[in-house]
């Protein structure tokens, strides 16, 4: 056994927002969901162009603009501000979520509270408590041609965040295709679990203690390598 | 056709109690803060309008425009996509309390479902929500092999809605994101006042930058140097 310790050795949210931003496919339209999805765009490769959709109405937006440059009507749905791209365009809500749901966009990547085996997401809230509040999640993960997550592996506590079935209130059913997590790459087909890649000092039997639903193979597992710098 | 109202109070002086109203802007960009404040105004004077539903994609902001309506108490009913956000703390209380009821609706189905209710369509099909607890009691239906959730109009008496550029005629443009809700509010209310930044004869706007037609539009009002929902919150600002 290899001494890999899940919760020291796991992947940052950086180095997970890295490996993710590697599959964004040169000349796609992408929508990247609020908070941890958004940091992908930092590490968009070079030479790949890409245009990032906001469910408020912009397509085509840039970097955060420098401190004290914020123009206030120029934000994204995370209500921080953007800068325009050169090409960039504004449209209303109706035309933004036609973009969402007509199928326009290439890719879509969220954030997870669970992901079943059978590509059901549940990310919009964790109980019946508090102040409910849903957003554009429900529509997101409905039209793009692809549908990632960016999580961890497992919840702060340690328990499986992959799981055979969400016991969290529903985003959507069957939408999610692939999986980056802080352990390991992993699509979603025919309502399986398939491990491409794992980290490389991590075994098969201490991954799958970790998830909660089998991981299944399909040809070779990756080594999943990411930047140490990041 | 002249539309114009010369001042706030007076373009929402007929706003009755228990009206339903759109209030166009997302986040702190392309909300109506003068014609929401003069509302509030005409409430504290008069003790109308009251037991307002208020349409928005979140729930008011600090301590000024929906959030100012929601902690004056004048509002009933929140209908809104996102009404958790960072300093939403007006509309938390009254909620958690059990003062404000709450139709929470995914963004793109609230856009949709005030779309259709602009465009004379009562019932459309969407994938968003199929399977969840905001599809609870809807009709479903298969299409092509996938599910959806039937959603009705959503319709209002009154829409209070932001530009940027407006003519007499109702003829406006917006100013970058802060188009978001605005133009779809415009078609869908029975009653549409929009407050613009500049305010000019016919033919003012060239008609090929025209974004919401004048006839979604019955009156509208000059605000020239409008305040900025995002700046007031930032800076805790308090009405």
């Amino acid at each position: 056994m290899s001494d890999f310790n899940i919760m020291e050795d796991k992947l940052s949210n950086a180095q997970i927002a890295w490996r993710a931003a590697q599959d964004i496919e040169d000349g796609s339209y992408v929508n990247l969901g609020i908070g941890f999805p958004e940091m992908i765009a930092k590490f968009q490769p070079e030479g790949r162009d890409v245009t990032y959709h906001t469910e408020n109405g912009v397509l085509g937006f840039g970097k955060a603009p420098a401190e004290g440059e914020e123009d206030w009507d120029l934000i994204n749905a995370g209500k921080k501000a953007i800068t325009l791209n050169p090409g960039a365009s504004f449209f209303h809500h109706a035309d933004s979520f036609s973009m969402v749901r007509g199928g326009h966009l290439d890719l879509a990547v969220l954030g997870a509270y669970q992901v079943a085996q059978n590509g059901d997401l549940a990310n919009w809230r964790v109980g019946s408590k508090g102040v409910p509040a849903v957003g554009g999640a429900m529509d997101l993960v409905h039209g793009a041609k692809r549908v990632a997550v960016v999580t961890d592996h497992v919840t702060k506590d340690g328990g499986p965040k992959l799981v055979e079935s969400c016991t969290f209130p529903l985003t959507g059913v069957g939408c999610v295709t692939r999986v980056y997590t802080s352990l390991a790459v992993i699509d979603i087909e025919g309502g399986k679990f398939i491990l491409r890649e794992k980290l490389p000092g991590l075994s098969m039997e201490a991954l799958q203690a970790v998830t909660g639903a089998t991981l299944h193979t399909e040809g070779d597992v990756l080594d999943l390598i990411v930047p140490q710098d990041l | 056709m002249d539309k114009t109202i010369s001042t706030p109070a007076e373009a929402v002086a007929d706003i009755p109690d228990g009206a339903q109203v759109m209030i166009g802007g997302f986040g702190g960009s392309g909300a109506p803060i003068e014609l929401i404040h003069a509302l509030i105004d005409r409430f504290r004077a008069t003790g109308s309008p009251k037991n307002i539903t208020v349409i928005n994609n979140n729930a008011g902001n600090g301590y000024i425009g929906i959030a100012a309506m929601i902690k004056a108490g004048m509002v009933k009913k929140m209908i809104c996509s996102f009404p958790r956000s960072s300093n939403a703390e007006a509309f938390n209380e009254k909620f958690l309390a059990g003062e404000i009821e709450l139709e929470l609706v995914p963004q793109g189905t609230l856009a949709e479902r005030i779309r259709a209710a602009g465009a004379g369509i009562p019932a459309f099909y969407t994938p968003t929500s199929f399977g969840t607890e905001l599809a609870e009691g809807k009709p479903t239906e298969e299409f092509d092999g996938k599910m959806y959730v039937r959603e009705g109009w959503l319709k209002a008496d009154f829409a209070l809605i932001k530009g940027q550029m407006g003519d007499t005629v109702g003829n406006m443009t917006y100013r970058m994101a802060g188009r978001n809700f605005n133009p779809l509010m415009a078609m869908a209310a029975a009653k549409t006042i929009a407050q613009v930044s500049e305010l000019g004869e016919p033919g003012s706007i060239d008609p090929q930058q025209v974004i919401t037609p004048g006839i979604f539009v019955d009156a509208i009002v000059e605000v020239a140097q409008p305040q900025q929902e995002e700046v007031l919150v930032r800076t805790g600002v308090v009405y």
